[in-house]
């Protein structure tokens, strides 16, 4: 459980970083708040030649409402959105997201954009993104582009980002008081990883009506997934408790669960129907 | 007199919480690091070991160059045991994943695991038995030649009239249960740092383990090395738990090492080493039938017990421990006619079971504690009237199995934990809860811990080693201090502290002037350490003993003196006392040591006495109770409420108990929903790291409630009985009772444990 051998670079800017991974390519990673890699190079499941440690990059440390956005930049720690970092209902989804991840130590490391770069199926970063139709701003020596949350995730741990690219900054769209947003998940102990999560968001009419809904499931398939069909059941009508119900089961049966040991695909079932109607629930109780 | 029963801090705790512990792994600073290749497969046959590049420096040892070095084979003279033999480094076949199979040494740690991942283990597999199923099938392979069919341990009691109660019996209530395989996690893990010294040719082992004494008796038999070249320092340990007891094939390796190359050697257990390739414990399945008469009175009970005990078995308990225990101590804390039981431990392709806390009985306390709630639905009998009609009242009682329980409070413990857990408010609650589609429960459990028994009870086992007596040394020095040396090794149970009340009191001195010395057989006499539960009693007695010892000394020159009778002298506040005369201590010490030609005729030129004690055991007991909600969508358990009626005799240090008490519950906690080792079906394990082998954290334990009750134990100098265990003894059964309890509505009962939240909805879902 010791690191093998790796170098180590602490570039003062993006600059400088972009042309640092430019040179190393597939041998070089990007440390952040170092909460993923250093496990996984300890366990040496990973073993880059080179880190190329941002922390000193003061143009990554950034997070601000901007044009009806939220900007991330790749420095800001989990805790950072332990309290809302903005008002309405995309700050208040993030901090009640953000005291399941992890313990406090780890998230005064760990960085969001860190958490969508590794994108563990069950990070809670990651399925708020989708959920709420997350835009990752990403640079390399010479080129940048943005990459809408749907386009991402991969597969497990796999995202559209090259060897050579860095995640500068994440945008989230800042909901208007409209929304109505809901989050649950389910874990064994406090700070584990997931077994199952539910991130959604729903737009009520004046009447009351559904206008818009989103649903994300974490943990509970190789990335996080959409349930579109639950989230279109609730479309045109008003948010009872029986179709947030029909809602959670629809999510529950639409989607093909990793298995384990510990958690059978059933057992994933049920999870997934429970968080629903939870953070459906949790989301109009208010 | 006053030291004794006070909730005085530990002495030990400043240190540590300031950092300034010394662990065996702050002590390697220049020693070479060792790192273990392990077994990737459960089974298989040994082609070739080699290593491509070995850089310069560096070491590969395997076992070819291990000549005469022996195995590691405890025995046991009963029960149908089969001695089965445990290579320090295999040669020829590899029987669990996680074995050590070589060692390479490097100058850090980094670098030995850089080699290690170069050297190429050729292995054949071959197919493993794994399971208990597996063991028990027919033609399953065969670990050991010497244990055909598996079985090392085949023990069985039968009284002839068992028979006859379950003829005679209005109700029979049969349960089978299960108990998940765990890992005793201390938060240390293994260490240990060989040293050779190249003036003496000596070798000091500093190792984190719990029996030092008997660490070096294991080692020198292994390398056929003299004890008296071999010094073994127990530091600051990291818990224990019972998985530090045995001796392990690092140890008598890395000795080996610093014999051969005259240096030093370090090997840091990690995580995932010591999640696999340590010990594991209480895999087993027992099947239950017991005989009750329509008024609840228990006629009788037959037990069948089966232990996963894992490739190999542990030195020097055997692997006959857990297997053994349940059969002698299934009877718990009943009135039980008759019985009759076999108890087998069977060989698998799995890392070796060695005990751990509470050992057998938080299984046996499952079993029984289940039994009784399952009797009383059966019989439309109140779970805790049942209880009280079978509990033994009458001490001393003989049990079905030979045991003596002592004076204890069994019946009056559970009344007063059914007074404070307050039962009627409670099913209010869960009337009240259930309507709203949540599910309380409430649970109890009520045990008996057998604790602080010396040579007979171990004697009475057939062990080839008999643990049991412990041996203290006392001296005071010049000074007027006093040194306390103690065999017995304590790693986290505070016995400094506890045992300084106990000697302050005989003396008259403050608890700040002893020193109780521990944790090296340089300086400590022979004793066995720190398990069962024997701190407190068998290393408490033999130190008032030997403290008394002392007193009588100090009285005699103090009377000289003085110039009065040695039975009128008092020790108190460091001083003698002859009524309003008196002499300090430090100024007999002084005397004693330096002025000998005016005392010297009465009792020589020192003041060192030592003193023995091996006393026959005592039961303290307990009544725990949970309260739990369950979540009956995801099948999540929160404890709402733990409350513990301990009584452990007489209290050395309440605090110390309180934490003894804390410690244990959590643990149990876990045992009953959390920590559970898993293995492939190819004996791959699956819970390599923490964040798949669940020990609890501070948010899954609830805020945990002690009413302390006090019956002496008339079998104890101190009076004291042991409670180190009762936590993890009786919370897994209050837990599974009171889950029990909680789904009642689905008609669903727990008898495998962990109770994950899986299982649960599993259950749930089958039931509807
Ligand atoms: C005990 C424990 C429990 C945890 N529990 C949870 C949990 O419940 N939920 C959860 O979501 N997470 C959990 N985590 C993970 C934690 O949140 C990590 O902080 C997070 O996954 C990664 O962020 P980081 O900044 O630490 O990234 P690092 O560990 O530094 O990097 C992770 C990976 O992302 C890459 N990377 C990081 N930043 C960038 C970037 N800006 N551009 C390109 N690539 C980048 C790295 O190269 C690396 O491959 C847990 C971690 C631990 C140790």
């Amino acid at each position: 459980m010791k690191c093998p051998p790796f170098d180590y670079h602490a570039p003062r800017s993006q600059a400088e970083a972009l042309a640092l991974l430019a040179r190393h390519g597939e041998e070089g990673k990007i440390l952040a708040g170092g909460q993923s890699l250093v496990p996984t190079m300890a366990f040496r499941l990973s073993r880059p030649a080179s880190l190329i440690d941002i922390n000193r990059i003061a143009e990554l440390d950034h997070c601000r409402a901007e044009g009806g956005r939220l900007r991330i930049g790749a420095l800001t720690r989990h805790a950072r959105f332990e309290r809302p970092v903005a008002p309405g209902p995309t700050g208040a989804l993030l901090a009640r997201a953000a005291e399941h991840i992890a313990h406090a130590p780890i998230r005064t490391r760990g960085t969001f954009c860190g958490s969508l770069a590794h994108a563990d199926p069950a990070s809670e970063w990651c399925c708020i993104a989708l959920a709420l139709g997350a835009e990752m701003r990403v640079l390399r020596e010479g080129g940048e582009r943005l990459v809408p949350a749907a386009d991402w995730f991969q597969s497990v741990f796999t995202t559209a980002l090259a060897p050579d690219e860095l995640l500068a900054e994440v945008s989230l769209p800042l909901l208007g008081p409209d929304w109505r947003c809901g989050f649950a998940e389910f874990n064994r102990r406090a700070g584990d990883f997931a077994l199952a999560m539910a991130v959604t968001a729903l737009r009520l009419d004046p009447a009351g009506h559904v206008a818009e809904a989103r649903i994300a499931l974490g943990g509970v398939a190789g990335t996080p997934i959409l349930a579109e069909t639950a989230a279109a059941s609730l479309l045109g009508a008003p948010p009872t408790p029986e179709r947030l119900r029909a809602a959670a089961a629809l999510a529950a049966e639409g989607f093909e669960p990793t298995e384990d040991a510990q958690v059978p695909a059933d057992y994933r079932r049920d999870l997934v129907r429970a968080m629903t109607r939870r953070a459906l629930e949790g989301s109009l109780a208010a | 007199m006053n030291w004794t029963g006070r909730r005085l801090p530990r002495t030990e705790d400043p240190a540590l919480l300031r950092g300034e512990g010394a662990f065996t792994a702050d002590l390697a600073a220049g020693a070479r690091a060792v790192r273990f290749l392990r077994s990737p497969y459960a089974a298989g046959r040994i082609l070739s070991i080699t290593a491509p590049d070995l850089p310069p420096g560096a070491l590969l040892i395997t076992g070819a160059d291990l000549e005469g070095v022996g195995a590691i084979r405890p025995e046991l003279f009963r029960f149908n045991y089969r001695a089965i033999a445990q290579p320090v480094l295999p040669r020829e076949r590899v029987h669990f994943v996680g074995q050590p199979v070589a060692a390479v040494v490097a100058a850090t740690p980094e670098e030995a695991e850089d080699i290690a991942e170069t050297i190429l283990l050729d292995i054949e597999p071959e197919d493993p038995v794994v399971t208990i199923d597996d063991a028990l099938r027919p033609g399953t392979p065969t670990l050991h030649a010497e244990a055909p069919g598996n079985l090392v341990v085949d023990g069985t009691i039968r009284h002839p009239d068992c028979e006859a109660a379950f003829a005679r019996a209005d109700r029979i209530v049969e349960l089978t249960l299960r108990s998940g395989r765990q890992n005793a996690t201390p938060m240390e893990a293994r260490a240990g740092l060989a040293a050779y010294d190249r003036a003496t040719g000596r070798i000091r082992l500093t190792a984190s383990c719990q029996m030092p004494h008997m660490l070096r008796t294991g080692i020198a038999t292994l390398l056929g090395m003299a004890e008296a070249d071999l010094q073994i320092v127990a530091p600051d340990v990291g818990g224990g738990f019972g998985q530090k007891m045995a001796l392990f094939p690092e140890y008598p390796l890395l000795v080996w090492l610093a014999r051969r190359h005259r240096g030093s050697f370090c090997w840091v257990e990690d995580r995932n080493e010591n999640l696999i390739a340590s010990a594991h414990s209480r895999e087993q399945r027992h099947h239950l039938r017991a005989a009750f008469a329509a008024d609840g009175t228990l006629l009788g009970l037959e037990a069948d017990i089966l232990a996963n005990t894992g490739a190999f078995s542990c030195y020097p308990t055997t692997c006959g421990v857990e297997p053994l225990m349940a059969l002698a101590e299934y009877p718990g804390p009943y009135r039980l006619p008759t019985y009759a039981a076999r108890a087998r431990a069977l060989a698998t392709n799995t890392c070796p079971a060695a005990p751990y806390r509470g050992v057998s009985r938080p299984v046996v306390t499952f079993g029984l504690e289940r039994l009784m709630d399952r009797a009383a639905a059966a019989l439309g009998i109140d779970p805790v009237a049942l209880r009280r009609r079978n509990l033994v009242t009458e001490f001393p009682h003989v049990t079905p199995t030979g045991l003596t329980l002592d004076q204890a409070s069994y019946v009056e413990a559970l009344d007063r934990a059914v007074e404070a857990a307050d039962i009627p408010a409670f099913r209010t609650r869960q009337q009240a809860a259930r309507r709203e589609g949540r599910y309380l429960g409430l649970g109890l459990a009520v045990f008996n811990e057998r604790t602080g028994y010396g040579t007979p009870a171990f004697a009475a086992r057939g062990m080839g080693i008999v643990p049991g007596y412990e041996v203290v040394d006392i001296a005071m020095t010049p000074a007027g201090e006093v040194e306390v040396r103690i065999g017995a090794s304590p790693h986290g149970q505070g016995l400094r502290t506890a045992l300084a009340q106990l000697a302050a009191d005989r003396l008259g001195l403050d608890p700040s002037r002893i020193r109780v010395i521990h944790g090296d057989t340089d300086r400590t006499p022979y004793g066995w350490g720190s398990f069962a539960s024997r701190g407190a009693v068998i290393a408490g007695g033999a130190t008032q003993l030997a403290a008394d010892k002392l007193a009588a000394r100090l009285r005699r020159a103090a009377a000289r003196l003085l110039q009065a009778e040695p039975e009128s002298i008092a020790l108190r506040d460091g001083a003698a006392w002859a009524g309003e005369a008196s002499i300090p201590l430090t100024e007999i010490a002084r005397r004693v040591h330096q002025r000998s030609e005016q005392l010297s005729d009465l009792d020589g030129f020192n003041l060192a006495e030592t003193a023995q004690y091996d006393p026959g055991g005592t039961f303290s007991n307990a009544c725990h109770v949970a309260e739990v909600e369950v979540d009956a969508e995801t099948g999540h358990v929160r404890v709402l409420r733990f409350l513990v009626v301990e009584d452990a005799g007489r209290l050395l240090n309440p605090l110390i108990a309180d934490g003894q008490v804390h410690g244990g519950v959590a643990q149990g906690i876990a045992n009953a929903l959390l920590e559970e080792v898993l293995y492939a079906p190819d004996g791959n394990p699956l819970t390599g790291s923490l964040a798949d082998y669940l020990p609890p954290s501070a948010a899954e334990i609830p805020p945990i409630e002690i009413i302390h009750m006090e019956t002496e134990s008339p079998e104890t100098l101190t009076g004291a009985k042991g409670l180190g265990e009762g936590g993890t003894i009786g919370a897994p059964a209050a837990i599974a009772n009171a889950i029990s309890d909680a789904l009642a509505p689905f008609g669903v009962d727990i008898t495998e444990l962990p109770a994950t939240p899986a299982r649960i909805r599993a259950l749930i879902r089958n039931a509807r």
